[in-house]
């Protein structure tokens, strides 16, 4: 009953959304106010019929009623009730329906809080971001109904697949997909714009708020799932260019090359029709990110559904959406007159290169993607591309951006002195060579990517420290200094904040990419074993049960110079629903290294294959990431955001200039 | 918005440089389309390396006692070229199946150590036995990127004149497969 309640509650959002969608548009043409009203109503309307659905399902997953085939194959009466409650999400309906009802949120909070924003773009941005919900939920229902009905219903569930029952993925996905329908904001506001024919510095304003809560919470989803791939799969990586994993950086660049170029828009009444590109694209990534990946069109070993048949429906989806807003850019953009003028040298000069090698990145990405299936349309014959590609083509335009990543801020608006800026970071330049060459004298024979590794991190990290310090004036007296610090804008520490997040995570990756020993061998109890100066000895293998899982757990004993570090207890897990082996890596972290353990099965003689791993800096990585994150949530508390555009006078004085 | 007055021939191709993203992403489209209305399994990229030479590689020896792997040692008899890793779990259920294979199909088997560590793939094939005739070790993958294959295990039936006749992918894991692969294998010895 709850459940046909759920998909009663879909078909009125879509009719809700449909209204959404129509009447406004069509008010904002013809200037009639009642017509626009209907917006901000619909939308939290959507919302409560989406959320009503969303609720339904939980329910049926926590009560376990098998009844509701989703629930039948994702589920288990044996699984603890977090897992059921993260199952809801842990399939193809069901992250649909929590990719709408974050949709719905987004239309809601711009309907409810919106109030600053001119009627008219109000009631195009709410329509545009209808027209995608009618989209979705149309798919949902028609192909994907997560309400479905078996007759009669099995006996109990088939479990979520074991890799997916873990904590740290129950969170993963909805803080991935706030990210990725995030972006559906700045792409609703840009299709709003360019249906307006209108951009300037007051929507610059009011969109970024948006494209950074999306960025802020897609960082937060990438590192996660990284994280996640690090302690659940067991292989001691954390990034393996996966196409599901390239399916969120490839928004993730676009929507930081977005972030930065709708700072010109705002400040400087430039790149104009570059950021309304950026913003569809952006979005389109999204939308590739999320269901492209899983429709069939990639093959991937990662993918946890696959289905052409939809496949062909959401290919529609993306071709309407994305083929339509760059239709409606080809025709409007190309009257978007740019307002300041600038010099090549200059903070928008920088960002225009910022800009330009995000975008190489992301093309760099999509291509690797995408490459195997063009060869294959194309009969040039099969092709996978792996990490070596990415190594050799990617991070060449990455290392090329962070150092002009330290030089941008430096940098004055309109017109610069590089020179004046470049002897301003003398002191970065002498950290970076002093840092390059301890690296070559500690670790004799370091790979040279370790030695550039390291350079770029430092001098990241030394130049964003040293526009921090100019700022508050930290050559002055103390107290003038504190008084600087006190008065500078949030955006500014949100700045500096995420760009040394990003030197202290290419710190970690270099670090672990570049120094990371192991050790595979096969040990019996009472075994000892060194590696990278830390003794592991081998206790044995104990069996234990899980709520719904058998484990062998190991013990080791670690000590360095025969003083206790840590006990780990590495796990390897059977399933026995989906008869599904998992790896629960052993980890302990001392802020400058893991000491990362798994096991396989032991054998009858009690002997186990043992996998350690030394992982340097590796913790450097998410804590990089955190402070990204962290740095975009306080640029978002910013009262410049929070007020929004007081007015459009900014525009009108570019017009005069013009 | 006021619109400035441009050269006539300016504004044109201004307008077509404009019309690029879309025409860009019409091909892109188009690309997808065709490659989901072609009646493929999802799972499977089909190798267009059926049918023409294996590529050239030549791998080192992981064994002292099991020699390695080149592109030379193709050809003349049909053969299985097996790619596995130490990390891969269906590889380990596959695992059992491959004796079998090399046995009832009368053929040699060559593993390639598909991006894995010479210690680990030691320590897997003692655990787990060895049934390779050659074992060629792949730790760039670059062998695997030239088979064009997609992850592991993968499996390709090599005929007598060194053209790649068949390509398995994914695990062998039960009967039912296991057969499917060795009628193939019949099909290739011609």
């Amino acid at each position: 009953m709850i459940a046909e309640l759920g998909h009663f509650a879909l078909v009125l959002a879509l009719a809700l959304a449909l209204a959404q969608a129509v009447l406004p548009l069509a008010g904002a043409a013809r200037g009639n106010p009642a017509w626009m009203a209907v917006a901000a109503p619909a939308a939290q309307g959507q919302l409560l019929f989406i959320a009503i659905a969303f609720l339904a399902l939980m329910h049926a997953y926590v009560t376990d009623d098998f009844s509701v085939a989703v629930v039948a194959d994702n589920s288990n009466s044996a699984m603890p009730l977090i897992y059921k409650a993260a199952a809801t999400w842990g399939n193809h309906e069901g992250s649909l329906l929590l990719w709408v009802l974050i949709l719905a949120v987004f239309g809601a909070a711009v309907g409810t809080f919106g109030n600053n924003l001119p009627p008219r773009l109000k009631a195009r941005v709410l329509a545009v971001q209808a027209l995608i919900a009618v989209g979705f939920l149309a798919f949902m229902l028609l192909t994907s109904n997560p309400f479905a009905r078996l007759d009669p219903p099995p006996a109990d569930g088939a479990d979520l697949n074991p890799l997916l029952q873990d904590p740290g993925l129950a969170f993963h996905p909805p803080m991935l997909y706030v990210g990725y329908v995030g972006f559906s904001m700045a792409f609703s506001f840009a299709v709003a714009a360019l249906i307006e024919g209108r951009v300037d510095a007051a929507w610059a304003r009011w969109v970024r708020p948006w494209t950074l809560a999306a960025w802020i919470a897609l960082t937060a989803g990438i590192a996660g799932g990284s994280w996640w791939s690090y302690y659940e799969l067991g292989w001691g990586g954390w990034w393996a260019w996966d196409p599901v994993e390239n399916a969120s950086f490839m928004p993730w660049l676009l929507g930081t090359a977005l972030l930065h170029s709708a700072i010109v828009v705002e400040k400087r009444d430039a790149l104009k029709s570059w950021t309304m590109l950026l913003a569809i694209l952006t979005f389109g990534m999204s939308l590739v990110g999320t269901f492209l990946v899983r429709s069939g069109v990639l093959t991937s070993v990662h993918a946890f559904a696959t289905d052409p048949a939809r496949g062909v429906f959401i290919l529609l989806l993306l071709i309407i959406a994305v083929g339509g807003s760059l239709t409606l850019f080809a025709i409007r953009a190309p009257s978007l007159r740019d307002g300041g003028l600038f010099q090549p040298i200059s903070r928008e000069g920088s960002l225009i290169l910022n800009n330009l090698l995000l975008a190489v990145g992301g093309a760099i990405v999509f291509l690797g993607t995408f490459m195997p299936l063009f060869a294959d349309v194309l009969h040039l014959g099969a092709i996978s591309v792996g990490a070596p590609y990415y190594f050799l083509i990617f991070n060449p335009f990455a290392a090329l951006l962070v150092i002009i990543m330290a030089v941008g801020p430096l940098l004055p608006w309109k017109r610069a002195d590089l020179a004046g800026a470049l002897q301003r970071l003398t002191a970065a330049a002498i950290a970076t060579l002093v840092a390059a060459g301890l690296v070559l004298w500690l670790k004799s024979g370091a790979p040279l990517f370790g030695v550039l590794g390291t350079a770029l991190g430092v001098w990241l990290l030394t130049g964003t420290l040293v526009e921090y310090g100019e700022r508050i004036g930290i050559l002055r007296t103390p107290a003038e200094a504190w008084r600087r610090a006190r008065q500078l804008p949030r955006a500014a520490y949100g700045m500096t904040l995420a760009h040394a997040g990003l030197a202290v995570a290419i710190l970690g990756m270099t670090g672990s990419t570049a120094w990371k020993q192991e050790q595979i061998l096969m040990m019996r109890p009472g075994d000892t074993v060194a590696l990278a100066g830390y003794d592991y000895r081998f206790d044995g293998v104990a069996n234990v049960a899980g709520p719904n899982y058998t484990a062998a757990r190991g013990t080791f004993t670690v000590t360095k110079d025969g003083a206790l570090v840590t006990i780990l207890h590495p796990e390897k897990r059977v399933y026995p629903v989906q008869g599904m082996p998992t790896t629960e890596a052993a980890i302990h972290t001392n802020g400058l290294a893991d000491l990362y353990a798994v096991i396989d099965s032991p054998d009858a003689a009690g002997a186990v294959s043992v996998h350690l791993y030394h992982q340097p800096l590796v913790p450097w990585i998410w804590a990089g990431a955190l402070l990204m994150a962290l740095g975009g949530l306080v640029s978002l508390s910013d009262r410049r955001l929070r007020v929004g555009a007081p007015s459009r006078r900014v525009a009108a004085a570019a017009l005069v200039r013009a | 918005m006021t619109t400035a007055p441009g050269q006539p021939t300016g504004a044109v191709s201004r307008r077509l440089l404009y019309l690029l993203p879309v025409a860009l992403f019409a091909a892109v489209a188009g690309y997808f389309l065709l490659a989901l209305s072609s009646d493929r399994n999802p799972q499977e990229v089909p190798s267009a390396l059926v049918g023409k030479p294996a590529p050239d590689f030549t791998l080192a020896p992981l064994l002292p006692d099991v020699p390695g792997l080149a592109r030379a040692d193709l050809g003349g008899d049909v053969v299985l070229v097996n790619f596995f890793a130490s990390w891969c779990v269906p590889c380990r259920a596959e695992h059992p199946y491959l004796g079998r294979l090399a046995k009832e199909g009368g053929l040699p088997i060559f593993g390639v150590a598909w991006k894995d560590v010479a210690a680990a793939t030691r320590a897997y094939l003692a655990q787990f036995g060895n049934p390779y005739a050659r074992i060629g070790m792949d730790d760039s993958g670059r062998t695997g990127i030239d088979f064009g294959i997609t992850g592991v295990p993968e499996t390709f039936v090599v005929g007598r004149d060194g053209r790649i006749c068949y390509r398995q992918w994914g695990p062998v894991t039960d009967d039912d497969t296991a057969q499917a692969l060795l009628a193939k294998i019949k099909e290739c010895r011609g």
